[in-house]
């Protein structure tokens, strides 16, 4: 046996980018990540063989790319995607998670589980059929979960001969719906993605597109400045606290840094209680770090010895979240059976868990249209609605808008103990 | 790690949210378990445990399944980490299960598959509620589908077409009695990722994951090793060639690459290239069809 004696190459200095894929039925989204896939050498051998192989059973006229996503029994044999898959693959600037979300079934419901991770969104558009619904709803629940860039890929521009006025008729109708959406940062790029086109380099098919190719895009795209490292939230994990002699007073509270820069000396304040004290250590296995910011996992020493518990949040004394029972949220409804005032649910927000009751149907909102239903009474499987809660335990939360780790939430059923709505804190009180 | 410009190495955040995901599971989980088998995965997955829960000791035993047809260098090893941790070993044995009849020996003398009812058995004995495992999204179709926090039933099953959501940094480990959730904090890791932590953490791995000199044979286009556990048959001839294994597993069934990597160094140059996946590479277990994976893991597999 023998240890490693000296450090890894230069290559683990590399950002990670996560990013989501969406689009409809047969607009290639499946293609397009086999091509992504493929032509970043992501793609081994013995995969693309058993690709070739299963292509050539099924009939296939060509090699299907889609079959390297697809790795469920039931997808192959419906030619559909079930569920959420990641994928991986790096180039020499970046790695990269791609959370590849079905097109058509259960959509939102795995859309918004893809996309709450996602620090970029692709959607794609056929350029024959130019938006359609699903474009629009893919554009809304991108600026429903605060991704903060999207991409428009305009794919199948093979098939409108490269046309620069398909091209800029569908980028411009689909900059204006997003005009409308909380969307900060929009690119539309024309592909062929069955092809290759726009997709590593650029097309001489498109002379006319001055902009990037898509993995040129995907690897310089800044998302630096996408994390709130103004407001300090430390959502307290797991206490510390060694059964040893060595170790006899230690007390440090482990967690992942929500949010802000956390230094040694910081006054800061833990909530719920409002007690008061100084960072006297930022602690990792690997030594003490003089700061720390999201998302590091760390642990934290308080100078002074107060009652700090998993679910507590540490945060500095003019800088807090609200501390809230009563909870405005938008609710993505994941479950077969409806949500209905009146229903009582288990809510998990940061490493807090209470119960929430169902107070208020604010509305229903039609994700194609905008349109608020504020008659609405319930909200089904896949439905979005804004909804207030009245929770047993006071939550330590911010508008999911500035920090989508302290203003997102999930519900739980009680009696099934299933995953059955992620939350998004619209405004706490 | 730079400071000034509050920015990670993707090495840092995969560390940060595996780290995250462990004490979660502490935390919220009775009686979890890490399943530890000497694997570089299982490997760094004892390094994060160690790392989630410093200057305290790892809250939970290592479980280690033995197929007992093990690499004998990979026994001495995982004994050895084991002691320096201090962390207790739960061994759940598929010979002792063969012997009082739990499981009976498959045709071909693979215990891969039977050491699933093993593993369940040790399981429900343990009363543990949650088994870490070291398995990554990036290794097989199917588990690109798996969940972080994996729920299963009381008979251990996966159901794919039946999985909670997951969102953010939020994992559901609630679970009725009988019911487990197996976990796996390196979903998110690709095997260059894994070396690449091996290399600047200097972890020591077992020595068959260095290019050695190794008397094999040809089987179905793999490399195995002659031992004791996999004999060649009458047409099979042994011959000395110098390789290492991607993965450790069954002895029967885990194949070696041909190698030169006797460095850790060597081993990502040769991680970065290689054009096969690991499991394709060396894995016979994999080959059986398009979802030996999802059918094994819809019985309790890992």
């Amino acid at each position: 046996m023998d240890t490693v004696a000296t450090k890894a190459p230069m290559t683990h200095n590399m950002g990670l980018l996560r990013f989501a894929t969406a689009g409809s039925v047969d607009d290639g989204k499946s293609t397009l990540i086999g091509r992504l896939l493929y032509d970043s050498k992501s793609i081994f051998t013995d995969q693309l063989e058993s690709v070739e192989r299963t292509s050539q059973e099924r009939g296939d006229e060509y090699t299907n790319l889609a079959l390297l996503t697809d790795g469920l029994r039931a997808e192959r044999e419906q030619g559909i995607t079930i569920d959420v898959a990641y994928r991986y693959f790096a180039t020499p600037r970046r790695k990269f998670i791609i959370a590849d979300t079905p097109g058509h079934i259960q959509y939102t419901r795995n859309m918004v589980t893809g996309a709450s991770t996602a620090d970029l969104a692709i959607v794609l558009v056929d350029a024959r059929k130019g938006l359609v619904e699903q474009s629009r709803r893919h554009a809304f629940i991108v600026s429903l979960l605060r991704v903060p860039h999207l991409v428009l890929a305009v794919n199948k521009m093979d098939l409108v001969d490269w046309s620069e006025e398909v091209f800029e008729e569908i980028s411009h109708e689909f900059a204006a719906f997003a005009s409308k959406l909380a969307i900060p940062d929009l690119t539309a790029i024309p592909i062929s993605a069955l092809h290759g086109d726009n997709i590593v380099s650029r097309s001489e098919n498109t002379p006319w597109y001055e902009g990037s190719s898509l993995l040129h895009h995907l690897e310089h795209v800044h998302i630096a400045s996408d994390r709130n490292l103004v407001d300090v939230r430390f959502p307290v994990q797991y206490v510390i606290r060694p059964q040893s002699l060595q170790h006899a007073d230690y007390r440090g509270y482990a967690g992942q840094i929500a949010g802000g820069v956390l230094k040694k000396g910081d006054e800061v304040m833990v909530l719920p209680s409002g007690l008061t004290s100084r960072i006297a250590a930022i602690e990792t296995a690997d030594g003490p770090v003089a700061e720390a910011f999201a998302p590091m996992s760390v642990t934290v020493r308080l100078e002074d010895e107060l009652d700090v518990s998993r679910g507590d949040m540490i945060c500095r004394p003019h800088n807090r979240p609200a501390v809230a029972q009563d909870i405005d949220a938008m609710i993505c409804w994941m479950a077969d059976t409806p949500l209905v005032p009146g229903q009582k649910l288990a809510i998990k927000h940061t490493t807090r868990s209470a119960r929430a009751l169902v107070k208020e149907m604010q509305y229903k909102l039609d994700v194609n249209s905008l349109h608020r239903d504020e008659s609405a009474t319930q909200l089904d499987l896949n439905d979005v609605g804004r909804v207030r809660l009245r929770t047993t335990a006071p939550l330590l939360a911010d508008e999911y808008r500035r920090n989508r780790i302290t203003g997102g939430f999930i519900l739980v059923d009680e009696s099934t103990n299933r995953t059955v709505g992620a939350g998004m804190i619209t405004a706490a009180s | 790690m730079t400071l000034h410009d509050y920015q990670l190495s993707q090495l840092d955040i995969l560390e940060s949210e595996s780290v995250h995901i462990i004490r979660e599971v502490a935390a919220e989980l009775e009686r979890p378990a890490l399943l530890f088998s000497g694997g570089k995965d299982s490997i760094v997955m004892l390094r994060l445990a160690e790392k989630a829960f410093w200057p305290a000791p790892i809250p939970f035993p290592v479980m280690h399944v033995d197929t007992g047809h093990n690499f004998p260098e990979v026994l001495e090893f995982r004994d050895r980490r084991v002691a320096e941790l201090g962390v207790s070993l739960v061994v759940a044995s598929v010979q002792e299960a063969i012997d009082r009849g739990l499981v009976a020996e498959e045709p071909n003398g693979s215990r891969n598959r039977i050491q699933t009812p093993v593993l369940l058995d040790a399981a429900e004995k343990n009363r543990f509620t949650a088994l870490f495992g070291g398995a990554r999204r990036d290794e097989e179709k199917a588990r690109a589908k798996e969940r972080v926090f994996s729920f299963r039933d009381d008979f251990g099953q996966w159901d794919p077409k039946n999985q909670r959501p997951e969102l953010w940094n939020l994992y559901n480990g609630r679970i009725h009695l009988g019911e487990s959730i197996r976990v796996f904090p390196l979903s998110n890791w690709t095997e260059l990722d894994v070396w690449q932590y091996i290399a600047r953490e200097q972890i020591e791995v077992p020595s068959i994951y260095h290019a050695h000199e190794r008397e094999v044979f040809e089987r179905d286009g793999m490399l195995f090793a002659a031992n004791e556990f996999c004999r060649p048959r009458d047409n099979e001839a042994t011959f000395i060639e110098k390789v290492r294994y991607r993965t450790v597993g069954d002895a029967t069934l885990t194949a070696a690459v041909k190698s030169d990597a006797d460095t850790i160094e060597k081993i990502i140059e040769e991680v970065a290239a290689t054009r096969l996946t690991e499991r394709g590479a060396t894995r016979g277990d994999d080959r059986v069809s398009e979802a030996a994976m999802e059918d094994r893991k819809k019985e309790g597999y890992f």
